[in-house]
């Protein structure tokens, strides 16, 4: 395969038509392919949030009855978690950048590659098949004993979830073996950029995670199908045994969804400061830390589960600990900022934003934590104002500062400044407006997932709802901002941040081998002077 | 090294983002070996719980092994074996350029693999013929044991699970043996052979598990 090297030619324009997309095996297409879809997922999923908090906008009845709402909830649910985060950052940006960090050709299975989008797509077409047989009510959770009775819209979702986690599985197989074998000569493990480790990081969980998740919703799919008991109480089974399992991979899943998050804030936060980043291997190593602790602590999503109390007490404190490694991270960003040339365009608003409302979402986990308090939080809107604030106010965070960063490489346009701004103050009031009334809605005991609530958290619940439209708003906006600079933006140069690593050494976009010549490395990924 | 300039190695070309006909079978073989990793986590959900309910039930189990027939069990071990043995003949006749021998290797493997398979659909009409299906469609009359259907929830969810195994991998080798029939594989260029047939060691490995799990228990 040999690729054109005229002036002009690139990965975008070297070959044409919907076919050639659908067939591809470049990484940088298969990344934008994702891009597409998930975009499109959270177009979905984000309506459904506007419409939940449409009905929770009030007391009572608003728009939809309470069969509807249980529905409403657990696609926004399943759909954000399974479809937007998990594939979000690694196989979107990933995709696109960790060869072009690493300064390869592709990633090492392309072929590999483009099955694990095709395995999405099939994935979501299974679940989509749930709304002919009355949809799905269980929450993204599919806890038993009630996943097993519901009706049989639940057996299409979590086939569906069950297809979309080899997705997962073969991305992150694909990643681990290209950050082995395909590193650019003098690319040694400490001058790979932090995005990078962030990404191995996850792609081992995501391999070693997402497994024990297929067998979980396969034996949950045979629950249904054939009623093995295993989880069944009345066939001598153990409900609680799901719990287990499902957070044995939910629990890493979490941290599939920040780790990358992290690594994209790592990138943007030196970049805009132009200082070498403060304390690298600290953070390339505490992305393996999170990692490996991040097996041992799904017993804190179990406190009222009857687990023992030694347990209890263990998986509390290991679950602190996670605190630690996640604590060194922003203590290096920090640092990093300090003296640094601090530039605040939109990529750094949002890795700021990020770093102020991930705080807060992980000291609120360490809150939860304490097997004690959690005993009064568990399954009020204080775990779901903590969660949203690391899986939004993290995640998704970092997906936009990401997106805005790397937009003018993916497609060689700038995007308008003054809009993107506009939409980070959006994003960013927006979010803290919804959910930090959550908070002190779940410390005063209104339970999550109801679809109705006591005359006295009314008040809050609005602004809540208020917030949540702020956020629709900004997110509305950006999608046109992101638009417009795919079509009308004004050129970009090939490093129009000054930026260090290797992906800016290439055209934008970049030819389909993505560097004319292989690159050879001398030194670390963020040398500033 | 720039791109354009094919790598040809043992009549396989190099796919273009490898630098060598090297990198790219280590490439290939990390690749195989992470993938074993997730078939050993997802057959590891369903250990875990084997366990977990024996531990419960220990008479249970006892109670379901005596309606397996443990000489055709070992009868199934011995052929698996005798599979994985000859899979890695096939590496090696391919090693030593032996092209005829690799694709003989590999017809015997698939055969094996189709006893297995056959011997397995005689147990499993035999467990159908008596009621002793899994959960909810059990039908045996004479179970000693409240539970005995979960036993056999276990059984046929193990045992399913890894015949399906043995079918892909049957597929695969299948796949192989057109190919070397063709004379693709040699000294230099054997990396299918490697991969398959580490696939093929694993699912013989499971079944090395789930024979005394389930015909020898108690
Ligand atoms: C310092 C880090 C963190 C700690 C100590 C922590 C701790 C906890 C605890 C103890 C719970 C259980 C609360 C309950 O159900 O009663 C919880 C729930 C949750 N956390 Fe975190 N967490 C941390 C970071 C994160 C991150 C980074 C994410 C995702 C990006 C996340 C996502 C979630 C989700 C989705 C739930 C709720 C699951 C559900 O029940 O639906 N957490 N967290
Ligand atoms: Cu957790």
């Amino acid at each position: 395969m040999s690729a054109s090297h005229a002036e002009g030619k690139n990965y975008l324009n070297c070959e044409k038509g919907l076919w050639s997309w659908l067939t591809t095996l470049d990484h940088k297409r298969i990344g934008i392919m994702y891009m597409i879809t998930v975009m499109v997922f959270f177009a979905v999923g984000g309506t459904f949030a506007m419409l939940i908090r449409g009905e929770l906008y009030s007391a009572g009845r608003n728009i939809v009855g309470p069969e509807t709402y249980n529905q409403f909830m657990t696609f926004h649910g399943a759909i954000m978690v399974f479809m937007v985060i998990i594939p979000g950052i690694p196989a979107f940006l990933g995709n696109f950048f960790l060869p072009m960090h690493l300064g390869a050709k592709d990633v090492a299975f392309p072929r590999v590659n483009l099955l694990s989008w095709y395995c999405l797509i099939v994935g979501a077409a299974i679940s989509l098949v749930s709304l002919i047989y009355n949809g799905v009510d269980t929450g993204w959770t599919f806890y038993t004993p009630y996943s097993i009775e519901t009706n049989n819209g639940t057996t299409w979702m979590v086939a569906g979830a069950f297809v979309m986690g080899f997705s997962s599985i073969l991305t992150g197989l694909n990643f681990i073996v290209t950050t082995h074998k395909l590193r650019a000569p003098g690319m040694t493990f400490f001058n790979m950029p932090l995005f990078v480790w962030a990404l191995y990081s996850t792609a081992v969980l995501q391999v070693l995670a997402t497994p024990v998740l297929g067998i979980t919703l396969m034996l949950l799919i045979a629950e249904r199908v054939l009623g093995v008991g295993i989880f069944d109480p009345t066939l001598g089974g153990d409900p609680v045994l799901f719990q287990h399992f499902f957070w044995f991979y939910s629990h890493p899943a979490v941290y599939i969804m920040i780790l990358p998050a992290m690594g994209i804030v790592s990138e943007i936060i030196t970049a805009f400061s132009r200082k070498v980043i403060f304390g690298y291997k600290a953070i390339a190593f505490s992305s393996v830390g999170i990692a490996v602790v991040s097996f041992f602590v799904w017993g804190h999503h179990m406190f009222t589960s009857g687990q023992s109390e030694a347990a209890g007490i263990l998986f509390s404190f290991i679950t602190m600990l996670v605190g630690v490694p996640t604590a060194i991270k922003v203590f290096n960003w920090v640092a990093t900022l300090y003296k640094g040339s601090v530039r605040f365009d939109s990529p750094m608003l949002f890795a700021l934003g990020f770093l102020f409302l991930f705080t807060i979402g992980g000291v609120t986990g360490i809150m939860l934590a304490t097997a004690g308090l959690d005993i009064h939080f568990h399954d009020t809107y204080f775990v779901v104002a903590h969660f949203h604030y690391v899986m939004v106010g993290g995640t998704l965070m970092a997906i936009m500062g990401g997106f805005y960063y790397w937009l003018p490489k993916m497609f060689g346009r700038m995007y308008n400044e003054f809009w993107a701004r506009i939409t980070f103050v959006l994003i960013f009031v927006g979010f803290n407006v919804t959910f930090f009334p959550q908070f002190i809605l779940g410390a005063m005991g209104m339970p999550r997932r109801y679809y109705d609530y006591l005359p006295e958290f009314q008040s809050l619940n609005r602004i809540s709802s208020f917030g949540a439209w702020t956020i629709g708003t900004g997110f509305l906006i950006a999608l046109f901002v992101i638009i417009h600079s795919i079509r009308r933006g004004e050129k970009a140069t090939s490093n129009p941040w000054g930026a260090k690593t290797l992906e800016w050494t290439t055209s934008s976009p970049p030819p389909h081998e993505n560097f004319l010549e292989t690159p050879v490395v001398t030194g670390g990924p963020y040398e500033f002077r | 090294m720039s791109s354009g300039n094919e790598i040809i190695v043992g009549g396989h070309k190099v796919a273009h983002h490898f630098d060598s006909a090297e990198q790219e079978f280590e490439a290939s073989k990390l690749g195989i070996w992470l993938f074993l990793c997730t078939e050993i986590l997802m057959f590891g959900g369903l250990f875990v719980g084997y366990v977990i309910f024996h531990n419960i039930y220990p008479e249970m189990f006892a109670e379901g092994a005596k309606h397996l027939d443990w000489r055709l069990g070992s009868l199934n071990t011995v052929v698996l074996l005798l599979s994985s043995f000859t899979m890695v003949l096939s590496i090696y006749y391919a090693q030593t350029n032996q092209q005829k021998k690799t694709s003989n290797m590999l017809l015997i493997t698939f055969l094996c693999g189709l006893v297995f398979m056959v011997i397995k659909a005689f147990e499993y009409y035999h467990k159908f013929h008596l009621g002793l299906y899994p959960g909810s469609y059990f039908s045996y009359e004479h179970a000693e044991h409240a539970n005995l259907a979960m036993y056999f929830s276990f059984y046929f969810l193990m045992t399913g699970l890894h015949g399906t195994h043995v079918l892909v991998g049957m597929f695969l080798i299948a796949w192989l043996w057109i190919r070397s029939r063709r004379k693709e594989f040699n000294k230099d260029y054997y990396t299918p052979l490697e991969v398959v047939g580490l696939f093929w060691h694993l699912v013989d490995i499971i079944w090395i598990y789930l024979f005394p799990l389930l015909y020898l228990v108690g």
